[in-house]
């Protein structure tokens, strides 16, 4: 019990790196971003690829974001300079992406036995002597996750990050500040996608392989868990928006192990992925209709 | 000084909703002037500030700043010299900061938005004495939301912000017209405060004739695309408001609406 607990818990810090890049993409930009289900997956292949033919694991990882944020660009450049909607500019680039994906990693790459990962290094031996491979897991993720929490807290404080934030918020100020909003918008993908093809390479090493239909659904599993993570602390003002992400994603997590435990056919998981967000979404919209809308103008 | 020449903008041409709005239209606005733009819907008084901001295009003709072309620039580039106040108040702030980062965003224009932070410390006691100016008591609320503040309290703090830094130009559109008639006032006289402090070039559109007259040192009327009345100087001074409220109607009445 323990053991699927921790696990458990491994997997939601791992992913609160998707979450983190929803955040900005879906929550503070607006922006529905499709691309998260190409540019997932194409983290975990470059990592796989570079993995296999002996690259240090730590350096796949800004290789992977480095591919991811080019996704984003991607994304970025079409929906502001050809002026495609924000649905079907994702749409365009997953589309692509998968693919790539498959020029770079085949349908299917694992990572052989005898090659270390994150999770394996000599130097974690050194540092954390007689932990088990499990327990590993669990404190690298957690690292993982929070130093990514405390490096975007601190950039949403700067001077980029708070332009970023007030063209989700109010566009036409961007403009008023004599910057390009579309380039905001831009940046804002690119950071995002760079973050989820990050958390596509950890997930790659974590799991030892790569597979081409790993990023289906992403977009959606990352979005139920933000917005799982903003509803459990929609009443406390002072929680800072990475932290709703990350706790909402190791919830999410739990539900989800709570479900197979409880005897859920696996194949079903996409569709009460699918569910479980339509509902929360639901229930949102409801809470809105029922307050009148009473957002000031 | 600004310069409006030979301006022709046409809504959907070639369609049935092709709509001419200017035709050779021109307008010089000097530096120091405090222009108030009034006329009835559809006069082109918004399309006149888009085309200056940037916002929209025009068809032929150009715009000269300082006598430079500024056609060739983008909105946002153009926005560097220009401060803008919207009808809505919700355009100028961003709702869901607050006003100590609303202020300072406002305060980074022109600059470079880079990895520094954000938020400037020792510009704390500069930004609350702003705000102690604009006597809305905003000034012990500057970890507060914008978006829980007044329309008011947030489009002085819009108009505060768009005159922060230098600016050659502050356009107001139709900025007191979304707010109740005792806030419309306390903004108007704010509004004509910040541009006599800071010596800036404004143009005004509204609806509002007696702010009109009462405020600025020009006043133009346009009705399709022309400019009917032009009034300055002493002239401008001795001008009632009546004056101008039968020129509007007898226009109006011969539109036939």
């Amino acid at each position: 019990m323990l053991d699927v607990l921790i696990s458990a818990l491994t997997q939601g810090l791992i992913y609160a790196l998707l979450c983190y890049g929803l955040l900005i993409s879906y929550k503070i930009l607006d922006f529905p971003d499709l691309t998260v289900d190409g540019s997932f997956p194409l983290g975990a292949a470059v990592t796989a690829l570079l993995i296999t033919n002996g690259v240090h694991p730590l350096l796949t990882l800004p290789v992977a974001m480095l591919a991811g944020a080019l996704a984003g660009l991607a994304t970025g450049l079409i929906h502001v300079c050809l002026k495609v909607r924000d649905l079907l500019a994702g749409i365009i680039t997953m589309t692509a992406l998968f693919s790539i994906d498959l020029k770079i990693a085949g349908s299917n790459l694992p990572i052989p036995r005898g090659v270390d990962t994150l999770f394996t290094l000599p130097a974690l031996d050194a540092l954390l002597g007689s932990v088990s491979l499990s327990g590993k897991k669990l404190i690298v993720s957690f690292v993982i996750a929070l130093l990514f929490k405390f490096l975007l807290d601190l950039y949403f404080r700067t001077g980029s990050g708070m332009l970023l934030r007030a063209a989700g918020d109010n566009p036409v100020l961007v403009t008023s500040l004599a910057k390009s909003e579309g380039k905001a918008k831009i940046l804002g993908l690119v950071l995002s996608n760079s973050l989820v093809a990050l958390c596509g390479a950890v997930v790659c090493q974590e799991q030892r392989s790569f597979s081409s239909t790993m990023g289906t659904g992403q977009m959606v599993l990352g979005l139920a868990s933000v917005i799982i993570g903003l509803t459990v602390f929609k009443k406390l003002s002072f929680v800072k928006l990475t932290t709703a992400a990350l706790v909402g994603s190791i919830l999410y997590k739990f539900c989800i192990q709570a479900a197979i435990l409880a005897g859920l056919d696996p194949s079903l998981l996409k569709l009460i992925t699918a569910v479980l967000f339509l509902a929360i979404l639901a229930v949102g919209s409801f809470e809105r209709r029922r307050k009148g809308g009473g957002a000031r103008a | 000084m600004l310069e409006v020449r030979d301006i022709r903008k046409i809504y959907n041409p070639g369609d049935v909703t092709e709509i001419c709005v200017f035709d050779g239209f021109s307008l010089t606005v000097p530096d120091g002037e405090f222009l108030s733009i009034v006329g009835s819907n559809g006069s082109g008084k918004t399309s006149l500030l888009n085309l200056i901001c940037g916002s929209i295009r025009q068809d032929a003709g150009s715009i000269l700043v300082g006598g430079e072309s500024v056609d060739r620039e983008k909105d946002y580039v153009r926005a560097r010299r220009i401060g803008r106040v919207y009808q809505n108040p919700a355009l100028g702030t961003c709702p869901q900061m607050t006003i100590l980062e609303n202020l300072s965003l406002a305060d980074g224009k022109g600059g470079r938005f880079g990895l520094a932070f954000g938020v400037r410390k020792n510009r704390i006691a500069a930004y609350r004495e702003m705000l102690r100016d604009l006597g809305l008591g905003l000034e012990d609320k500057l970890s507060v939301k914008v978006g829980s503040l007044s329309g008011g309290q947030r489009q002085a703090l819009a108009l505060l912000m768009a005159t922060m830094t230098p600016i050659d130009f502050l356009i107001l559109d139709e900025h007191t017209a979304a707010l109740d008639p005792r806030t419309a006032e306390t903004i108007m006289l704010l509004t004509d405060r910040l541009v006599r402090e800071k010596r800036l070039t404004a143009m005004m559109v509204t609806h509002n004739l007696r702010y009109a007259v009462e405020y600025g040192s020009r006043l133009i009327m346009l009705d399709r695309g022309k400019i009917v009345f032009d009034c300055a100087g002493e002239e401008k001074k001795n001008l009632r408001t009546e004056d101008v409220l039968d020129l509007f109607n007898r226009i109006s009445v011969e539109c036939g609406n």
